[in-house]
């Protein structure tokens, strides 16, 4: 760069900070006064380059600033806490500034040993923390390995930054490994399940690039975006982006969409209209506020609540907490950001003639369907997510948390006097109904309690007790237990439970787990993993990664030595073709089973730093080992105890 | 809607059956387990029958035999039907004779786990 030049541009981004939201990143510069920041008034090495002999003065080969530096400038303007990775040569330039010119603070670089690891860290982060994480990968080989990660978080309508290295420049590139590492497009692979991807070409263009990533990344609803960044510019010396100023644009969150008014006011009155209104929720609560604003709506209309889990929505221990079964009684359902729809009021069974599944009806005939829903927005074509069509009688494209305080509001208006008593009548049933459904819930978990290996009930329940006077966290996905610790567990809070993972791409579990306990260690609280053991073994490093980075968690294995869904669908096809199944010496179909040999879990953890103890196959032992366990978590170290368990 | 009806009626005869003849006699409930093991039962149903989300609970005090027999055989809910040809019926006598043997539970509420 020319001195004059030089001499502009540092002249432009002074002038420029004092407007824009270059000002905190100076501000977080102040304290970390190590390393040299871009946009700061020279030092006294700075302007000696610009007045003396640059080939005497020159401090390093680059001669000048690295545009990852920049780049690491813009990242600190959006508090972006963690970056769980797993290293690359495609992103070498923004890596070195992460750690040395960013102080690796803001965001602290967490060693990853696979990437879809990394992404699924991420999203268990989010659904604890509300606060997105960014990852680095390959562009290509890296970026192959995060896209089940990637779909995941699609899917469970989670925001992650993926920023994949690239290097564009076939003339300049290094020939050999990195040249099969650069693709033309590597958005290409990952743009049917991202809200948005780019490909800056210049820093000015990162610098936007990246603050409209987080923004459609963070508007709901979230989801995961993608950033092509080039090597090339990571590693090029800052420069004018032609006559312009390089300046990092403000963040300013975008309000989320709400429901049509007139929509929500029709939805208001045929609630308040309905002998049995039924309450269905999926991702309504994205924050603790929508569990507050689930709470008065239901209340308001002494209406049972189905929490489908994908977060918590509503207090399990509310006596208008109900299951699925209750959408049969219904006259009115109203379905807030349901995944799907048609399978709460449908019911599919895998059963036919043929060995074709086959479909019916869960509610009874002319019952009224609402749906408050932002996915919509979000539709794209091939991958299915978006489910089965369910026409309903009012559809709203919007957010439901944003849109039920507007719903409270026209419920309680619509309402009338005559109806007060009728709905007060309602509510007392439910309370009925609830203590009945409780009691059958303790009364079914009694069922082989004392069993070896040890019943998912037991197991569960165990777990609650070594924990409950703490403030805990579920951060494990796991419906493979029964859901037992949705039906018994007092889930009330919203980091009470972190919900599935969306795209139910299995090796999800652990990763995310450990994201999540990661926000719960900077909240002080303490995190349960119920670990399922093929889950486990897709990516099994990220264990090394919690040990590494003292990220404590009390996980407990749910070691039914089998991938039990796969167990049953083979069974399935073998029962329907007549045909015994093959279990080639094992306990279930070839191919199906986790044993012989057996995994020691106990002793894999332990290799990567944990604490670990089993394999505990008699409920009797489990209760001991547990509050050794969770001594040690307290003490900040991750324990794993394996335990021998029941299938389901 | 013809496969429901053929179910229904199937499940009626057997719960007429049920009320005039006996489980298989021989029936072994030892046998009965490692039959329940060996042939993929415990996978949905639990090792002790105790059901869960994948299967209904078939113990304590599993439905009569003959009607067992008719679901087992024809079942069109989410358990595939199960013929004779890969599960005979001396070892399905044998596995409801083993359900038979599984002792009910305790009350939940002397289970101290289960009342905090």
């Amino acid at each position: 760069m020319a001195r004059k030049d030089r001499r502009r541009f540092l002249t432009g981004v002074l002038a420029t900070g004092a407007a824009t939201a270059v000002a905190p990143a100076v501000k977080a510069q102040e304290k970390e006064t190590e390393r040299a920041p871009t946009a700061l008034p020279p030092t006294t090495q700075v302007a000696a380059l610009e007045t003396e002999n640059p080939g005497e003065m020159a401090e390093n080969r680059i001669k000048g600033t690295a545009g990852s530096d920049f780049m690491v400038d813009v990242i600190k303007t959006l508090n972006i806490k963690y970056c769980p990775a797993n290293c690359a040569s495609s992103y070498r330039g923004i890596h070195e500034s992460l750690i040395n010119y960013g102080g690796n603070k803001m965001p602290e670089f967490l060693t990853c040993m696979h990437e879809e690891s990394a992404v699924a860290m991420g999203h268990g982060y989010f659904k604890v923390a509300g606060k997105p994480l960014m990852t680095l990968c390959h562009g290509t080989v890296g970026l192959q390995h995060a896209t089940m990660g990637i779909y995941n978080a699609w899917c469970d309508r989670v925001p992650v930054i993926v920023i994949g290295g690239n290097d564009l420049d076939a003339a300049h590139r290094p020939p050999g490994v990195p040249t099969f590492h650069s693709a033309q497009d590597i958005g290409a692979m990952v743009r049917d399940y991202t809200k948005w991807d780019d490909t800056p070409i210049s820093l000015q263009h990162f610098a936007q690039s990246m603050v409209r990533a987080y923004k459609i990344a963070m508007t709901p609803p979230y989801g995961p975006v993608l950033i092509s960044l080039d090597a090339g510019l990571q590693q090029e010396v800052i420069k004018e982006h032609g006559s312009e100023k390089l300046y990092i644009p403000k963040y300013v969150p975008t309000s989320p969409p709400q429901g049509d008014s007139g929509a929500v006011k029709e939805a208001a009155r045929m609630l308040a209209a309905a002998d049995n209104p039924v309450i269905v929720a999926d991702r309504a609560a994205r924050t603790p506020n929508g569990i507050k604003l689930l709470v008065q709506l239901a209340e308001l209309l002494q209406a049972r609540v189905i929490d489908q889990g994908s977060r918590v929505n509503f207090p399990k221990t509310h006596y208008l907490s109900t299951g699925p079964a209750a959408v049969s009684g219904a006259d009115v359902i109203i379905g807030l950001e349901l995944s799907d729809f048609w399978n709460t009021v449908n019911n599919w069974t895998d059963n036919g003639e043929n060995g074709v599944g086959e479909n019916s009806s869960r509610i009874k005939p002319g019952t009224k369907l609402i749906s408050i829903s932002a996915s919509e927005l979000l539709t794209k074509s091939n991958f299915q997510d978006f489910q089965r069509f369910q026409a309903v009688d009012i559809s709203m494209v919007g957010d439901a948390e944003a849109t039920l305080p507007a719903l409270i509001e026209a419920v309680r208006s619509a309402i009338p006097n005559s109806r007060k008593d009728a709905i007060a009548q309602r509510g007392q049933a439910a309370r009925k109904a609830f203590a009945d459904q409780e009691a059958r819930a303790k009364q079914a978990a009694t069922l082989g309690w004392d069993a070896s290996p040890i019943s998912t009930a037991r197991l569960v329940m165990e777990t609650y007790n070594a924990v409950k006077g703490l403030d805990w966290s579920i951060v494990s996905q796991s419906g493979n237990t029964s859901n037992w610790q949705n039906r018994l567990w007092p889930l009330t809070e919203h980091h009470h439970w972190i919900g599935r993972s969306g795209g139910f791409g299995v090796g999800y579990g652990a990763p995310a787990s450990v994201g999540a306990a990661l926000a719960n260690k900077d909240a002080g609280r303490i995190s349960v993993n119920i670990q399922a053991d093929g889950d486990l073994m897709y990516a099994p490093g990220v264990l090394w990664t919690a040990a590494k980075h003292k990220i404590p968690q009390l996980a407990v294995m749910h070691n039914n030595r089998g991938y039990h869904q796969e167990v049953m669908h083979v069974q399935r096809m073998a029962s329907f073709r007549n045909r015994k199944s093959n279990y080639g010496g094992d306990m279930g179909p070839v191919g199906t089973r986790i044993e012989n040999p057996d995994i020691e879990y106990h002793k894999l953890a332990e290799s990567m730093g944990w604490w670990a103890k089993g394999p505990i196959k008699d409920p009797a032992q489990l209760a001991p080992a547990l509050r050794e366990a969770v001594k040690v978590v307290q003490s900040g170290t991750p324990a794993l105890l394996n335990v021998w368990t029941q299938p389901r | 809607m013809e496969t429901t009806l053929r179910y229904l009626l199937l499940l009626a005869a057997a719960v007429l059956i049920s009320f005039t003849s006996r489980p298989a006699a021989a029936a072994d409930a030892v046998k009965g387990k490692i039959a329940f093991e060996k042939n993929g039962c415990w996978q949905c149903h639990g090792y002790e029958g105790q059901g869960g989300a994948a299967g209904k609970t078939l113990a304590p005090k599993p439905m009569a035999y003959e009607a067992f027999n008719v679901f087992v055989r024809n079942s069109n809910t989410q358990m595939p039907p199960y013929p004779k040809q890969i599960l005979s019926d001396a070892d399905l006598a044998d596995i409801h004779a083993y359900l038979s043997s599984i002792p009910a539970p305790k009350d939940y509420k002397t289970i101290p786990l289960l009342n905090q």
